[in-house]
């Protein structure tokens, strides 16, 4: 390779108005020789045109018209500069009030960040909040970089002082790599070189220091994650995925396992910008060859077969929020996750962080800059992992549907777990390991996977109530509804059910126990199978009705309580129970002869004897909506 | 590049690739806006890349000012045969004959600003959703501040002022019917990079980069080739220079640069010492201080 080879640091540099940020970067670019003689020219005509003393190194970086109008920098700015020993990509964060979103999209590639202090003023709000964003965006290494030391008479107590501070301030986060160093960006001391007047520092020069910190050992090596990007086809006999290595390596003839399909297969071939190669690492681009003729496609995922990412629907993230709209829970969303596009809701804000003192505080939305902790679903699973443990599968940003603007930019802590999942799979025995890896069982078809083909989430909708209440009028209104738009529906009834499941059962309390058992069985089934399933049953004991409950998670069971007076019931006596009971004929009538334990605290319910049915239908169709089992806003016709 | 995977170089390809593949796979109707110029020399090489074995899945369009050293043509023919991609061509001509561009006048003259009412035409009409370019930020103060994925409303602006944030390598590339992006793979290159790259993986370059005798006229610092569009003004006369190209475009703003550099390793060591930018030869930007910004927002490239 020619002569220049070199590898690539990118950081970052934060700091407020007047802490001289941008006198840094001027003094960083001039002392490595990166500003040339038209730009300086350009910039002392500037300079002159503005009203400005001297040379404004600001402007060099303030490209646009109405920055240099209004004297901030509006939006990050790239400027590049480079050593024999590396080349760097500095983005070029404003510092005025309206900051995050843009440290954000700065901090977000960034290997290190460079957090001015101002010696004359100590650790303000601003230095905190760029240390917090620098730890919540995981960049592994940071530099303190004490300015203006010349206007504090080089005093190393001074600077030990803001040290110690930022030290204690920063041990609340999550930052490995800290170094302090005392500079004067003004007169390049410390800067590109040592200088004499701080003979009390030991440790390097910035620019040293960013010439040498060890980035290499920041790459996650060891999960295996290929999002595939691209389908390459070139003739009849190959068919290769390309796409970039997020983490981790992968050679020829390895065992890999594509999601969301869970087919295995094996590595038969890999192609690099250098050409065939027998092994791919972290930050290549490939295209990869597989033994079996397996559907993949653009947004799927391809992971060793021993080593897999969390699967699911629902993330728990922190979220930036960079839109001047506010967030709204519940508005429809598109989510970019690795290659993977899916529509979205945030469905819960948890709190929101005042990134000043790092409290948690009560909140509903989030607001243009503002950090917080937020629940997001998604209507196909992604395939990711803890952002802390893998920032290329730990990150997504939002899009708005309906502007296509991005809005926000999340950072994955981890799946949804309600407690009812926790409980299901301990009642099952099933393993829940304490490792992300092995979450996922891929040989089975998984019910998020049905639900995201389905576009709705399964749910179990017990309607209880009396004979002759109108459940099974009321349950196919809403199947007739549900069915329109689209969803995966089974309606159960008594009467279907004890023509064939149960015929062998009669009215006694033990067999309308074990008829419920069954039922309850029944819907849990086509709850795995994605279904919305509807039970009509009377099924009059809390008891049973409790534990068909307990066979689908929390939240997904929803008893709609069909509340009709007695004496309406028996007028309508669809069925001609209630007159035959009357003439003696059936004994253990329900209501008559028979106790019913009308439900305590049902998720809906329905008085029958009040509203009509369309009414009460949409109520049903309304709570599937808001418990978030149907995409929330305009029903969508599916072809 | 061969062996060295961990170079500036290979993540700049990587990531160049990597926004390729997206415009493949989230546009319906990508184009690669083709110049002739080192910078696009290079997209191609790297589209190529991208996705091998097969071929550039997009095709390469140029907007023909008309005024192009014929060097220039020869090279991108044999280029487009080489790769086997397809090449569409638009002529500014064109448009000014339908009347939709106005010739400059003066000495000054350029059909460069024209290109954008051909480049919007040809937007629409072939109804493009990403046009590829080879621009870099380190090119122009207002390029610092563009995006990989810059949106264009459908009048082909830009609004710097209203930017999608763009974060990690998640590309958002959503938009209305009519509007369309502008995707700059080579964003984080550096002109160093882009000829430490051509040198690495051998790239063949037309001659103009490279020294040797041609005739040109100074005029304000910036020497312009003889040419049938250019007029000499009262005083002025052509004179016999050893001279090579840092940019290539328009024949009528690219400025020359005295050189002797005859390889690519004397290009590149000319580059290293140069105090001058690339841009500083282009006469178009000294019009205004903003006068790339203001181009672009017009849909320049």
């Amino acid at each position: 390779m020619a002569a220049g080879a070199s590898d690539l640091l990118r950081f970052t540099t934060a700091g407020s108005v007047d802490d001289g940020k941008s006198t840094l970067i001027g003094r960083l670019l001039y002392d490595t020789k990166s500003i040339f003689e038209d730009q300086l020219e350009a910039l002392e005509g500037a300079s002159r045109r503005s009203g400005e003393d001297g040379l404004n190194l600001a402007l060099l970086t303030d490209g646009l018209r109405a920055e240099r109008e209004q004297k901030i920098t509006i939006d990050v700015a790239y400027r590049y500069f480079a050593t024999p020993r590396r080349k760097f990509i500095i983005a070029d964060t404003p510092g005025h009030e309206q900051y995050t979103r843009n440290m954000v999209t700065g901090a977000s590639t960034a290997h290190l960040a460079v957090v001015l202090v101002d010696a004359r003023k100590g650790v303000l709000t601003q230095s905190r909040r760029h240390a917090f964003i620098s730890s919540l965006l995981g960049i592994p290494h940071m530099v303190v970089a004490v300015n203006k030391m010349d206007l504090v008479d080089w005093s190393m107590d001074a600077f030990d002082e803001i040290a110690d501070e930022f030290r204690s301030f920063a041990a609340k986060l999550n930052v490995r790599d800290i170094v302090f160093i005392p500079i004067s960006a003004l007169e390049g001391d410390n800067v590109a070189r040592r200088s004499e007047r701080t003979d009390w520092y030991q440790g390097p020069s910035l620019l040293h220091h960013l010439e040498s910190v060890n980035i290499s050992a920041d790459r996650n090596l060891v999960d295996f994650r290929f999002p595939v990007q691209y389908v390459i086809r070139p003739h009849q006999d190959f068919r290769g995925f390309a796409g970039e290595v997020a983490s981790g390596t992968i050679s020829v003839g390895e065992e890999v396992v594509a999601l969301p399909s869970g087919r295995a297969t094996r590595v038969t071939q890999i192609h690099s910008a250098r050409g065939p190669v027998e092994e791919g690492l972290a930050g290549d681009p490939l295209v990869i060859g597989l033994a079996d003729d397996i559907d993949v496609s653009r947004g799927d995922m391809i992971v060793r077969r021993r080593n897999l990412p969390q699967v699911g629907r629902r993330m728990e993230a922190m979220l930036c929020w960079m839109s001047e709209t506010p967030l709204e829970v519940g508005r429809p969303l598109l989510v970019r996750h690795t290659t993977r596009a899916a529509r979205a809701y945030v469905t819960n804000v948890l709190y929101r962080i005042d990134v000043d003192t790092l409290h948690r505080e009560d909140a509903q939305t989030l607001a243009l800059n503002e950090i917080g902790r937020v629940e997001v679903e998604t209507a196909d699973p992604v395939f990711f992992d803890p952002y802390r443990v893998n920032r290329s599968t730990g990150a997504f940003v939002l899009v708005d549907a309906f502007t296509n603007t991005t809005v926000g930019a999340g950072m994955i802590r981890g799946g949804v777990q309600t407690p009812g999942d926790l409980a299901r799979a301990d009642a099952e025995g099933a393993e829940r390991p304490a490792s992300p890896d092995v979450r996922w069982e891929p040989e089975a078809l998984a019910r998020e996977e049905r639900e995201a083909r389905n576009g709705h989430r399964a749910a179990v909708v017990w309607f209880t109530g009396l004979s002759g209440s109108g459940k099974s009028t009321l349950a196919r209104a809403v199947e007739r509804r549900l069915y329109d738009i689209g969803c995966s529906t089974m309606l159960l009834d008594g009467d279907r059910v004890r023509h064939g499941l149960s015929g062998d059962l009669a009215f006694s309390p033990e067999d309308r126990t074990e008829n419920i058992r069954r039922v309850g069985e029944v819907a849990r089934l086509f709850f795995e199978q994605g279904s919305i399933a509807l039970c009509t049953f009377l099924s009059p004991y809390a008891r049973d009705r409790d534990r068909a409950r307990s066979l689908v998670p929390d939240g997904r069971f929803f008893e709609v309580y069909v509340r009709c007076d007695i004496e309406e019931c028996r007028r309508r006596d669809s069925k001609g129970l209630y007159e035959r009971a009357e003439r003696g004929e059936i004994t253990g009538l329900t209501g008559v002869t028979a106790p019913y334990e009308e439900p305590v605290s049902p998720e809906l319910l329905a008085p029958s004897d009040d509203l009509g049915v369309d009414e009460l239908a949409e109520r049903v169709v309304a709570m599937l909506r808001s418990a978030g089992i149907l995409p929330a806003g305009a029903p969508e016709a599916r072809p | 590049m061969k062996d060295d995977r961990t170079s500036h170089l290979a993540q700049l390809e990587a990531e160049a690739i990597f926004v390729m593949r997206e415009v493949a796979a989230q546009f319906e109707r990508p184009v690669l806006l083709f110049s002739g110029g080192k910078d696009s020399i290079v997209m191609v090489h790297v589209a190529s890349k991208a996705f091998a074995p097969g071929r550039i899945p997009f095709p390469l369009l140029h907007i023909d000012t008309g005024h192009n050293f014929a060097e220039t043509l020869r090279f991108r023919d044999a280029l487009v045969g080489r790769v086997g991609a397809e090449l569409l061509v638009r002529y500014v001509q064109d448009s000014i004959d339908a009347g939709r561009a106005v010739e400059e006048k003066g000495p000054d003259a350029s059909r460069n600003v024209l290109q954008i009412v051909t480049l919007l035409d040809a937007i629409e009409e072939l109804k493009i959703d990403a046009a590829l370019g080879g621009g870099r930020r380190d090119e122009e103060k207002a390029r610092a501040k563009e995006r990989f994925f810059s949106h264009r409303d459908r009048f082909g602006q830009w609004d710097p002022k209203n930017q999608r944030p763009e974060l990690w390598s998640l590309y958002n590339g959503a938009k209305a019917p009519g509007e369309h992006f502008r995707v700059f793979p080579l964003s984080n290159w550096t002109e160093m990079d882009v000829w430490q790259y051509v040198a690495a993986e051998e790239i063949p370059i037309p001659s103009l980069y490279f020294a040797h005798q041609r005739e040109v006229v100074e005029r304000d610092g910036t020497l312009l080739a003889r040419s049938p569009w250019i007029s000499l003004l009262d005083g002025e006369a052509y004179e016999n220079r050893t001279i090579r190209f840092r940019t290539i475009g328009d024949a009528t703003c690219t400025g020359a640069v005295v050189s002797a550099a005859g390889s690519l390793e004397e290009v590149i060591a000319e580059v290293a010492a140069a105090r001058v930018t690339e841009r500083g030869g282009r006469h178009d930007d000294r019009r205004s201080e903003s006068a790339m910004e203001d181009r672009k927002r017009q849909g320049y490239f």
